[in-house]
């Protein structure tokens, strides 16, 4: 399923050159004070995203991979929250910039996509108002050339028949079809950076292969950046370009995706692709990682992974214990960093594959 | 290995009658969410049911374990017709048929203990009269959680440790059968593997039929002998797991079987070709005629809007395969894929 040929500008008045980086995000921490204590959320996250290339985000629940994108929209209360660090996108601090700064940059420069399309668009409105709504919040257009940009946005994303489409409700639209049309809202004003929030998860696999390959088309088509934050490895191997493993809102590993996930370097990456049943198809058992991932309200000390840890015996010393890991390349892999203790964790790892 | 069969089903029918708004009208309608399948469980045996929201998996459990009545066709629960049992007549059924539940949060009520959620199962049965405790930690102690906690309410639990718990129910009144309805779904990917393990643990040990419902193929693969392949309430394709994924014959189960993502292509495996479906699955109110899945279907030819095709063997010569091996593999398509290399196999 390929996206008609838009008759849309795509270009803005900036060229996009492919591998800027268009948002730079660097130390960020995000809490929450409660009664119980202050929830560390994210804590000194660092990551960049690439105009025209895919940046996968990847954690369990609780990991801090949606917190942590929310903050680049700036969709956490500011009262309730306390951000640290910085994010700057398209060259602009949004670290403590005031709601008039994110109301500009929300949909010009970035957009999000949710998990669930049926919670996220309005239901008492029409899909193409709600669409032409946000064009007219950044372009001075009369409602009726707003209404036209949001038709050819839906035509763009693959809904047929969008004219008439367009003065549906949403509940008229099916799962796969709403999520089309949050893609449409999302791109109407061309931004430079796409979040997309689980996409998928909420979809069939016969229409997330549909959606996955839409976002693929358009990005290619628009050229901005896309983050994609999942659980799913299998979606990050065929649609990603560069992955960061996330666990207990910190990073854990990063690198080209398709590299991280053919050969993990941090034993908590390597723990979750050994849990997948297509890794072990024919074994009577899966290989788990034990234990559960810690509560964000009392994080482990040292690396918050030792823990859950099975390679925490063959670092020398109490590090894992008392030390917590800074970034630093792996050692003998290329263009790959990782927050771990060990010593040489590639051949600690495959080490251990092949002893199993 | 000759196990008695324990659980058939066959034509089963629910139709849920609806009213729906055509122009100014309220017109009858019916959904059809399941719609004649036939299947059968033996003892110690795994079934996977799969196939996208809306195909009437659900649905099918829900009949299976008769918390809804069918409108047609038979359930034979260990011999016996169980399909318009009242429900006084159901008890029985209740303790040889039990239910775990996808959502771990919704499943359990949060102001019982474990010990009153797990003892209650116990008392409607009248099980281990005076020692419903000393049972209730051995639950605990199967599933891995510490007997200790009996005193403990859900919200202490996470979401791994309270499928823990919905599992320690259903086996409370040591059932013969357990439906599972997407019981890993909700979790986190290293829970899950846990959570599976589990199940196979307790399958192995108790020696439990399941009837598996997911939609996530991988571990179906992993944990199911025989697959099921739902598409708007039908049974499009069924036989042993082997067969499913490594020839699948009806169109539908290749196309689900391709859209899903592959790992591998991280390992520089090149990606499988990729069957892109049109469109989404139709309404089960008004299924389009003959085969259900024409409407989406690459091969659709006239003969497939006239005739409905049945659950049967592609071929004769597979047939007598299939026969030698003693394995299953029917298919509900007028213009099957059969792996010739496959038969060409078959020692003469």
């Amino acid at each position: 399923m390929t996206a008609s040929v838009n008759t849309i500008s795509t270009q803005s008045a900036e060229a996009r050159n492919a591998g800027d980086v268009v948002l730079d995000v660097s130390d960020l921490s995000v809490a929450f004070p409660t009664e119980e204590g202050v929830v560390k959320a994210v804590s000194n996250l660092t990551y960049q995203a690439r105009l025209g290339r895919t940046l996968a985000i990847v954690g369990e629940s609780g990991s801090g991979k949606s917190v942590s994108s929310m903050a680049v929209l700036g969709l956490h209360n500011p009262k309730r929250t306390q951000i640290t660090g910085s994010i700057k996108l398209d060259g602009i601090e949004l670290v403590g910039a005031p709601a008039s700064t994110f109301q500009k940059i929300r949909s010009t420069k970035a957009a999000m996509v949710f998990q669930d399309p049926q919670s996220s668009l309005h239901p008492f409105h029409k899909v193409g108002k709600q669409i032409a709504e946000a064009y007219q919040a950044h372009n001075k257009v009369s409602k009726q050339v707003a209404m036209k940009r949001a038709v050819e946005m839906l035509d763009l994303v693959g809904i047929p028949n969008p004219q008439r489409r367009a003065n549906s409700y949403p509940h008229e639209f099916s799962g796969g079809m709403r999520q089309r049309a949050m893609i449409a809202l999302g791109l109407v004003n061309n931004p430079k950076l796409l979040i997309a929030d689980e996409p998928t998860t909420a979809l069939d696999v016969t229409v997330q292969a549909q959606i996955l390959d839409l976002v693929n088309d358009l990005q290619k088509e628009f050229g901005s950046a896309v983050i994609l934050i999942t659980h799913d490895l299998a979606v990050v191997a065929e649609t990603a370009d560069d992955i960061l493993v996330m666990y207990a809102g910190r990073g854990v590993e990063k690198g080209s995706a398709k590299e991280v996930l053919a050969q993990p370097s941090h034993p908590y990456t390597y723990g979750l692709l050994q849990s997948l049943p297509s890794h072990s198809e024919d074994l009577e058992e899966l290989r788990a990682i034990k234990g559960t991932p810690p509560s964000l309200l009392n994080l482990p000390s040292g690396c918050s992974f030792h823990p859950r840890c099975e390679f925490k015996s063959q670092v020398e010393g109490d590090a894992c214990w008392t030390q917590l890991p800074a970034w630093r390349p792996t050692p003998g892999l290329h263009n790959r960093e990782i927050r771990c203790h060990l010593a040489d964790p590639v051949a600690t790892l495959k080490h251990d594959e092949e002893a199993r | 290995m000759s196990a008695q069969t324990l659980l058939k089903v066959t034509d089963l029918q629910r139709h849920f009658p609806i009213r729906e708004v055509q122009g100014l009208r309220m017109v009858r309608a019916t959904v059809k969410a399941v719609d004649g399948i036939s299947f059968s469980v033996k003892e110690g045996q795994t079934l996977g049911l799969v196939g996208e929201s809306g195909c009437g998996k659900s649905t099918t459990s829900r009949l299976v374990t008769r918390l809804d009545e069918p409108t047609g066709g038979t359930i034979e629960f260990g011999g016996r017709d169980i399909t318009h049992l009242k429900e006084h007549e159901l008890r029985d059924i209740r303790r040889d048929v039990q239910m775990i539940f996808q959502d771990p949060y919704s499943s359990l009520n949060p102001r019982q203990t474990v010990g009153a959620i797990l003892s209650t199962p116990l008392r409607v049965h009248g099980l281990h009269r005076g020692k419903e405790k000393a049972r209730v930690q051995e639950l605990l102690e199967l599933v891995g959680l510490n007997p200790e906690h009996i005193n403990r309410y859900p919200s202490e639990f996470s979401g791994g440790q309270r499928q823990r718990i919905g599992i320690a129910r259903a086996l409370a009144v040591e059932p013969k059968l357990i439906i599972a309805d997407e019981p890993v779904s909700a979790l986190d990917v290293s829970i899950q593997a846990q959570v599976m393990n589990l199940l196979a643990k307790l399958r192995n040990e108790l020696d439990l039929a399941f009837i598996f419902v997911a939609h996530d193929l991988g571990v179906v693969r992993h944990f199911c002998d025989q697959v099921a392949v739902m598409y708007l309430g039908k049974i499009v394709e069924f036989g042993d797991k082997k067969k499913i994924y490594e020839a699948p014959e009806h169109p539908y189960t290749q196309a689900l079987l391709s859209a899903a993502p592959d790992i591998n292509v991280a390992r520089g495996i090149a990606p499988k070709e990729r069957i892109r479906l049109i469109g989404d699955v139709p309404s089960p109110i008004d299924p389009p005629s003959g085969c259900r899945f024409r409407t989406r279907c690459w091969k659709a030819q006239d003969i497939c809007a006239q005739e409905e095709p049945p659950l049967v063997t592609a071929t004769a010569d597979v047939a007598s395969r299939a026969f030698r091996e003693g394995g299953v593999h029917l298919q509900a398509c007028h213009f099957p894929e059969v792996k010739t290399d496959l038969v060409a196999e078959v020692p003469a």
